[in-house]
């Protein structure tokens, strides 16, 4: 079944953990839950392919993990703060596993960074509506509603 | 009575509490983050609260995605640090206050909320960090805290507006406990910063800082911003904002801003800081000549109404 188009699809280079994702996304996270524990650690490291059948894992989703494709686990079902778990199996900071999904060196996502960050201005919307908030008509329409629900 | 006297909303960035507990904070990348919290600490030594309610999100440690609840409170007696992937920070024990937690739980529930209760439950940076900020890295906390996590993992974490209603209550059952107590609440997490996907790294800085305008001005404006305009515009985990509403519903809605900081960036994220009062003080904190001064007014008061009644009746 495809995926059910959600009003946040449409902001760029985002995938919104939501009940859908999670539901499908449950192996991934549990298998990186596993990694809290060292000796867990240890034994994913030894022979990783091994280890994560037992997990019930899409092949696409034990593919994403082996390849440490951050960004097709993440669409897969991953969560970040579960993906870091494997991230820091292998040593990696948040910003670390930030520079890599962004497809960025280390040194320009730290610059970017230390320069006050991604702007919002250019990355807000897929569809063009890149105004800011209140502007567009996209988003007028559901907080009016929103206003007039909670009297 | 218990009485929230102010509110303190801090980012709860996991590298900050990195830097402290690898002894970076004097780096100059870090002394810029730190730096911004010297006043803060002298304001919270001086503020002495009996409890601390510190609203804050777990990071998959204490919950992971068995269990998702939107509202969970802490009524333990002790909140164990936990051990996030590489070991508990080195940090004291939160203690808790079972009684005032207990006493939150009914009374919000009976109101409409939801809340799960935890009788065991780890804390982790969410919660650790800005304490750290706060009250320094002390051997022991100096006083109680009763967390209350909220989901803003799994989306969608509560809206801005049942956050901040959510602080009504609080606020409420607070006021409905008879033992004296100056209590504290934290607001936690944020500001702009996203941390997953291709657009890690955004930063809205114009967003933040009207976003703490708003809180200390006018804070039911920030009720409406629905959680597409928060992801849009704040970064997909930037929504954790959410949870600085439940600390400013818990305030009265006139409040004196006592300090604020904000600066970019704290490894991903955007570090925004503000520290609120209430205008009306705990009642055992009012200096006893201006208790008289009330009291005897008070008493003038109802011997004039008392006089009028005698008038209609005579």
């Amino acid at each position: 079944m495809p995926r059910k188009a959600q009003d946040y699809d449409d902001i760029p280079g985002t995938f919104v953990f939501d009940a859908e994702r999670s539901r499908e996304g449950y192996g991934i996270n549990m298998f990186c839950m596993s990694l809290m524990k060292d000796e867990n650690r240890k034994a994913f490291k030894a022979n990783e392919a091994g280890y994560l059948k037992k997990f019930k894992l899409t092949p696409e989703q034990a593919d994403a993990i082996l390849k440490r494709d951050y960004n097709r686990m993440l669409e897969l079902g991953g969560n970040i703060y579960f993906t870091a778990k494997l991230g820091a199996t292998d040593g990696h900071s948040f910003r670390h596993l930030a520079a890599v999904m962004t497809g960025s060196t280390q040194e320009d996502y730290a610059k970017m960074m230390l320069d006050g960050g991604r702007s919002v201005e250019g990355n807000r919307s897929r569809s063009g509506r890149d105004k800011p908030a209140g502007k567009s008509k996209s988003k007028s329409k559901p907080s009016s509603k929103a206003r007039s629900k909670r009297g | 009575m218990a009485r929230i006297t102010a509110g303190v909303a801090s980012s709860h960035v996991p590298a900050i509490g990195a830097a402290i507990d690898n002894k970076q904070t004097e780096e100059p990348y870090w002394k810029r983050v730190f730096s911004g919290f010297e006043k803060s600490k002298e304001w919270m030594a001086k503020a002495k609260p009996d409890v601390a309610i510190v609203v804050y999100n777990d990071h998959a440690s204490a919950f992971s995605v068995e269990i998702v609840p939107t509202f969970a409170l802490g009524c333990a007696a002790e909140f164990p640090p936990a051990d996030e992937g590489w070991g508990p920070r080195p940090v004291p024990t939160v203690k808790g206050h079972p009684e005032l937690a207990s006493h939150i739980a009914q009374s919000v529930i009976l109101d409409e909320f939801d809340l799960t209760i935890c009788n065991k439950m780890e804390v982790d940076h969410g919660l650790t960090v800005p304490m750290n900020l706060l009250f320094g890295s002390p051997e022991e906390w100096p006083c109680p805290v009763i967390p209350l996590a909220v989901n803003v993992v799994l989306y969608p974490p509560p809206t801005a507006h049942r956050c901040y209603m959510l602080g009504k209550a609080i606020r409420k059952a607070v006021e409905s406990y008879p033992e004296d107590l100056n209590v504290v609440i934290f607001g936690t997490g944020g500001m702009s910063h996203q941390i997953s996907g291709p657009r890690a790294g955004l930063i809205n800085s114009k967003f933040d800082k009207a976003f703490l305008d708003n809180l200390s001005k006018d804070p039911k404006k920030l009720t409406r911003i629905s959680h597409l305009e928060f992801m849009r515009e704040a970064g997909a985990e930037g929504i954790e904002m959410v949870m600085w509403l439940i600390m400013r519903g818990a305030l009265d809605d006139q409040v004196n801003e006592v300090y604020r900081f904000y600066t970019v960036p704290a490894s991903n994220t955007a570090v925004g800081h503000i520290i609120l009062e209430n205008k009306r003080k705990a009642a055992g904190k009012r200096p006893a000549g201006k208790i008289a001064k009330i009291a005897k007014i008070a008493k003038i008061k109802r011997a004039a109404a008392r006089r009028k009644i005698d008038i209609r009746r005579g």
